[in-house]
Parts: structure tokens; sequence; C-alpha cells
């Protein structure tokens, strides 16, 4: 399906509030409701709107440490990518899996209590993971934009 | 902070999967009444731990091809404002999140782009152009996926 201007703009208002009523949502985009939800239904049956996910702040929940392990993958076995991948889903602290073109082959967006939760994460979860060549941690300080917003 | 219970961490896995889902259906699912259900919403709401939506996209759809990841470390420390350097990134529409890191580099932005010729004007026109950049490592997306969580 080919998007237009109008699309474009429908989204751009939902991405800003993507919980407001839909009265709401057409007002601002300057369409009647009915346009909006035929708009946002094409969308969403092209698979372009694929839905909604609550953010969950886990500073909020206790998890105080938040950390991105950048991982280069022994390449030479040709399971590495799907080995790792498939044993780093078990960890319930990993939050992100992304793979990468470039130095890095593979991140993972993990969280713990504190410090002393990171270590034991670490050693007894991350590095058991199957074929890691190298491995460094970025510690998280703070978000300084989030959301994720497209330039619509 | 305050407690939850296997219902609230249902209820959190739940929204976090669909958002959209209202207080009646989550209730039915999980057996509890549409009042006890947005009840327990609004208190995981009002303790910040419901911190927004987001929405979900295909944006090589919507005409983004590109994602990238840059790790910036800044010249010159110590001269540079880190406030001034902060604005002018999170002014930039390509870059979607900042984040201040410890480590290899100082932040992590993630730049998303029509395409990788688009990429290289953004990086060359808005990205080395910022006040007090240093050294910039790139590493293009792949693939990427969100995993429910410790919960």
């Amino acid at each position: 399906m080919q998007t237009d201007d109008t699309d474009r703009r429908l989204l751009r208002h939902l991405m800003a509030d993507p919980a407001q009523p839909m009265a709401e949502l057409a007002r601002r985009a300057a369409m009647t409701e009915a346009t909006a939800s035929r708009r946002l239904d094409r969308l969403r049956a092209a698979g372009i709107l694929k839905g909604q996910q609550a953010v969950i702040d886990w500073r909020k929940l206790g998890w105080e440490v938040e950390v991105s392990l950048r991982i280069t993958l022994d390449k030479t076995d040709p399971r590495a990518f799907d080995d790792f991948i498939a044993a780093a889903r078990e960890v319930p602290e990993v939050l992100e899996i992304q793979t990468f073109l470039g130095r890095v082959d593979v991140r993972l967006n993990v969280i713990a209590r504190d410090m002393a939760h990171y270590q034991t994460v670490y050693r007894s979860r991350i590095l058991t993971l199957p074929h890691i060549a190298d491995l460094e941690a970025l510690m998280h300080i703070a978000d300084i934009k989030r959301g994720e917003a497209l330039p619509l | 902070m305050i407690p939850l219970d296997d219902t609230d961490r249902a209820i959190l896995r739940a929204l976090a999967a669909d958002a959209t889902l209202g207080a009646g259906a989550l209730g039915r699912h999980l057996g509890l009444s549409q009042p006890a259900t947005w009840r327990r919403i609004r208190r995981l709401t009002e303790a910040g731990i419901l911190a927004g939506r987001r929405l979900v996209l295909d944006q090589a759809a919507l005409g983004f091809g590109v994602t990238v990841f840059l790790g910036v470390t800044l010249a010159a420390k110590g001269r540079v404002s880190l406030a001034d350097f902060e604005r002018a990134v999170s002014a930039i529409p390509e870059v979607q999140t900042v984040q201040h890191v410890l480590g290899l580099y100082e932040y992590r932005l993630r730049v998303v782009a029509r395409d990788l010729a688009d990429f290289e004007r953004v990086l060359r026109r808005r990205i080395l152009t910022l006040p007090g950049i240093g050294a910039v490592d790139a590493n293009v997306l792949l693939s990427e996926e969100r995993r429910p969580g410790p919960l």
C-alpha cells in the first residue's frame, strides 16, 4: 500500500500521543473521525501500523541498572548467531536483542536490580552464552531523548 | 516502590504486548472485574511503572529503510558543554533516541534514514557538525527484538 501525506500526518499525531481518543486525534490531524478511523484501519490491514505497546519504566520497579552489552561473536561457527540469540532469549533480564552490520554483531540491553545483581547476571547468565568472542559494556546513565519517533 | 502481585505482573505483560487492550477485555482474560482491572491499571500508571505507549510501525514501509546506531565520543573534554551537545543532537529529527552512557562512548544515538545515501547526508550535515563532536562509530541495525523482561 502507498501512504500519502495525510496518512503520515495522522501517524505523526498518533505517535505524539498514542493513547488519545479518536476524536482528539482527528481534530489534531484536521480530518473527520470517520476518515481518521478508516485510514488507521487501512494502515493496520496493510501491516504498517502493527500495534501499540505499553512502555514499562523498569527503574520504578526497582531495576536500577541498565547496561548495553556489545558483543562480537565467533563467526567461524555458522550457527553462532542462531545459537547465541536463542540462548539470550532465555535470560529474563535481557530486554532487547539487536543484530548489526559493523564492528559489533549483537547488542543486548540488560537490566539488573543493582550492581551486585548485575555482577551475578553478568557472570552466570551472560558470560555463559555461546560463541562470544569479545564483549564490551556501556553503562546507561540517562535518556536524553526517547520515544523513537519517526520523522514522518 | 509499590509492591506488585502476580495479577499486576500479568497486567504489565499483557499491556506490554498490546497497550490497546481495555480494562474490560484484560479483566476477562485475567478473571477480574472491569473496575478492579481499571483500578490496578490506574495504580500502575500513577506509580509511573506504566510510562506511556509506543507505536509499532513498519518503518521500511513508511520509507525509512535504514536504522544506524552511533557511538559518539566528544572531543576536547571539559571545553564542550554537554548541555549544548545534548540540545543540538536532540533537535535532529532523524535522531530517534539519545542515551548518555559510560564506557567506550559518551553518547549512543539511534538514527533513522531513508537509505544509506540519506544516512550519509544526515551524518555529514547534521551529526558531524554538532558542537564538540569527536569520534563516531556506526553500526547498521539488521534486526531487533524486544523481550518481555523479568516480570
